[in-house]
C-alpha cells in the first residue's frame, strides 16, 4: 500500500522524497566509468595487431584462458561480452532521462547551443548524440562479439572488417565511442569535483586539454588499427574464414615435418 | 576615433494581441566607455521610446540588466560595446524567464520562488538575541560561505544553462549555489537529510548535466562548478 501511495504522490508517507534520483545519478556516472575505462583497456587490446599478428593471436587466447587452461575457451570470452552489455544497456537506460524528448526541447536547446557557441554545452550535444547513435551501433557489435568470441582473432576481425564489408560501421563507431567517452570522463571530472585543486578554473582548463590529448590519442590509434585490419583483410581475401595459425605453430608443424 | 554601431534588439510585447516579434535595428555614434546601458538608454531618448530594458544601479550590482547579447548572457551595465570589433550587437532577453517585454524579462518573481523552494534563509532552533553578537565563525568558513552571498541575482546563470531551458522545473545553479551556502554555514543547524528534502531530485542537483555555462557566464565569477559538485557528492553520499 505505501508504494501505492509514494508512486502517487511522489514521496513517502512521512512526507519524504526518495534516494532513487541520487542512486542512478550516481549508477550513471559508475557505470560511464566503467565503460570509459574499458574503452582505454579495450583500445589497447585492439590495437595490439600493429605490433603483429603473434601478437594480437597471443592476446585474444590469454582472455580465453590461455594461462590456465589447455585449451582456451572462447565462450569465457562471451561471458565478459555479456557483462560489458549489461552494463552498457544500463548506462544506456540512464542516459535516456537526459535526451532531449519532444521537439520544443530538441529547439530549446539548439537554438541555445548555436547562439552561445559554448563549448561545454556544445560538447554535451555531441555527447548524447553520440550516446543515441551507440544505442544501435554499440548493442549491434556487443551481441554479434557475445555469439561470435571465436572468431575473434588476427584472421576472423580482419575478414570481418574487408570481406563482411563492417569496416564503415566500425569507423563510425569508433568516432562515437572516442568522443562520447572521451567527453563523458572529463564531465565526470567536472560533475564530481575530481582533479578540482585549488582553482576549478585552471583544473577544469587542464582537463579539457587532458581530454582532446586523450580523444585524438585514441582516435588516431584507432584508426590505425581499423586500417591494419583492412589491410589483413584485404590480403586474405582468398580465405575467408580460415583461422590464423601463430608463428610459433607454423614451425613447428615444420620441425614435425622435416623429423619424418 | 568614433564609429558608428549598429544595435540589433529583439522587440515583442507578449501582453499585446497585435505585437508580433521582430529585430528592431538602431545605428549610433559610439562615445568613449560606452556601455550597452549608455547605447539602450540613448536609443530609448532619441530613437525609440517604446524600447524596454531594466537597469538600476549601472554598476554591476542590482543584477536587474542580464539580457543576451550576441547570445551570451551578460550584464549590459558591464558590457562596452568597444569589445565587439564588427560594431554589431544584437541583444535578445534573457530565456527562462517570463518575458515582459522587449529585452526585459521578469527575474524578481522568479528568484523569489526560488529562495522560498530552497528556504534561503537559516534554520535554527535557537531563539536569536538580536543584543547579543552572532555565534564567530571560522575566518576561512566565513570567508568561502560569504563569497557566495555575493550573487546578485541576475539569472544569467539560469538564462546560461541548457538544462534549464530544456526543463523548466531545474532550480539552476543560482538555487544550487543559495543551498551550498547554508549547507556550509554552522548558524544553519539543517542536516543534509534537510537539503536532500529541498533539491534531492531531478529538478534539483541530480538535473545537473554539468554544463558549466553558469561558471563560465556568472558575472561575479562565483564557485558553482565547484559548489553543484560539493552538494552532488554531500547528497549522494546519503543512505
Ligand atoms: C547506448 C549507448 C550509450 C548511451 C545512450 C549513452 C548516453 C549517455 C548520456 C546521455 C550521457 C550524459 C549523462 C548526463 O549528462 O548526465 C552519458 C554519459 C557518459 N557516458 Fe554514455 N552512453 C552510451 C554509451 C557509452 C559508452 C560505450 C561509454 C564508454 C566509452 C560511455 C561513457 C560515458 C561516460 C564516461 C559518461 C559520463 C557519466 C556522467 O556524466 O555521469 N557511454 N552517456
Ligand atoms: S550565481 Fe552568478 S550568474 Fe547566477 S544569479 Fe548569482 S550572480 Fe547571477
Ligand atoms: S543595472 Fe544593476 S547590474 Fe546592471
Amino acid at each position: 500500500m505505501s508504494d501505492l501511495i509514494e508512486g502517487f504522490l511522489g514521496k513517502s508517507i512521512e512526507g519524504k522524497k526518495s534516494r532513487m534520483p541520487a542512486k542512478l545519478d550516481y549508477l550513471q556516472s559508475a557505470t560511464g566509468l566503467f565503460l570509459g575505462l574499458f574503452m582505454w583497456g579495450h583500445m589497447f587490446f585492439v590495437s595490439s595487431i600493429l605490433i603483429s599478428k603473434d601478437f594480437m593471436y597471443t592476446i585474444t587466447k590469454f582472455f580465453e584462458g590461455s594461462a590456465f587452461l589447455k585449451e582456451p575457451q572462447s565462450w569465457l570470452v562471451s561471458i565478459v561480452v555479456f557483462i560489458v552489455f549489461v552494463i552498457f544497456i544500463s548506462h544506456a537506460l540512464l542516459g535516456m532521462r537526459k535526451l532531449p524528448i519532444n521537439f520544443r526541447q530538441w529547439q530549446a536547446y539548439r537554438t541555445h547551443m548555436s547562439m552561445m557557441k559554448h563549448e561545454d554545452t556544445s560538447l554535451w550535444f555531441i555527447q548524447a548524440f553520440t550516446g543515441f547513435a551507440m544505442f544501435f551501433m554499440g548493442s549491434a557489435h556487443l551481441f554479434m562479439m557475445m555469439t561470435k568470441a571465436h572468431e575473434i582473432g588476427p584472421f576472423g576481425s580482419s575478414d570481418r572488417m574487408y570481406s563482411d564489408f563492417m569496416w564503415p560501421f566500425y569507423l563510425l563507431l569508433l568516432l562515437a565511442v572516442e568522443f562520447h567517452g572521451g567527453i563523458g570522463l572529463y564531465r565526470l571530472c567536472v560533475k564530481w569535483g575530481w582533479f578540482e585543486g585549488e582553482d576549478a578554473k585552471i583544473s577544469r582548463k587542464k582537463l579539457k586539454q587532458a581530454k582532446w590529448a586523450i580523444t585524438v590519442f585514441f582516435l588516431a590509434l584507432g584508426l590505425l588499427t581499423l586500417a591494419a585490419y583492412v589491410k589483413i583483410g584485404y590480403e586474405h581475401r582468398e580465405h575467408v574464414g580460415e583461422r590464423y595459425i601463430p608463428t610459433a605453430q607454423i614451425e613447428m608443424q615444420y620441425d614435425v615435418k622435416v623429423r619424418a | 576615433m568614433s564609429r558608428t554601431i549598429t544595435i540589433r534588439a529583439m522587440k515583442y510585447n507578449p501582453q499585446s494581441k497585435l505585437s508580433k516579434a521582430h529585430f528592431a535595428e538602431y545605428k549610433l555614434e559610439e562615445t568613449d566607455g560606452m556601455t550597452l546601458f549608455i547605447a539602450l538608454s540613448k536609443i530609448r531618448e532619441t530613437m525609440d521610446a517604446d524600447l524596454s530594458f531594466d537597469f538600476v544601479c549601472r554598476a554591476g550590482i542590482c543584477g536587474s540588466c542580464g539580457m543576451m547579447v550576441n547570445g551570451t548572457p551578460r550584464l549590459a551595465c558591464r558590457t562596452l560595446t568597444k569589445d565587439f570589433p564588427d560594431g554589431v550587437i544584437q541583444l535578445m532577453p534573457m530565456p527562462a524567464f517570463k518575458l515582459l517585454k522587449d529585452l526585459s524579462v521578469d527575474t524578481g518573481n522568479w528568484m523569489n520562488g526560488m529562495s522560498k523552494r530552497v528556504e534561503s534563509w537559516i534554520h535554527t532552533n535557537h531563539k536569536p538575541d538580536i543584543s547579543k553578537l552572532e555565534a564567530p565563525m571560522e575566518p576561512k568558513l566565513a570567508d568561502e560561505t560569504f563569497e557566495l552571498d555575493r550573487c546578485i541575482e541576475c539569472g544569467i546563470c539560469v538564462a546560461a544553462c541548457g538544462t534549464k531551458l530544456m526543463r523548466p522545473n531545474f532550480i539552476g545553479a543560482v538555487g544550487l549555489n543559495r543551498v551550498a551556502r547554508f549547507a556550509m554555514d554552522p548558524h544553519d543547524e539543517r542536516t543534509d537529510e534537510d537539503f536532500y528534502e529541498l533539491v534531492g531530485d531531478d529538478d534539483g542537483i541530480f538535473g545537473c548535466m554539468s554544463l558549466v555555462a553558469c561558471e563560465d557566464n556568472c558575472p561575479k565569477h562565483l564557485p558553482l562548478q565547484s559548489k553543484i559538485a560539493y552538494m552532488r557528492r554531500k547528497l549522494v553520499a546519503l543512505r
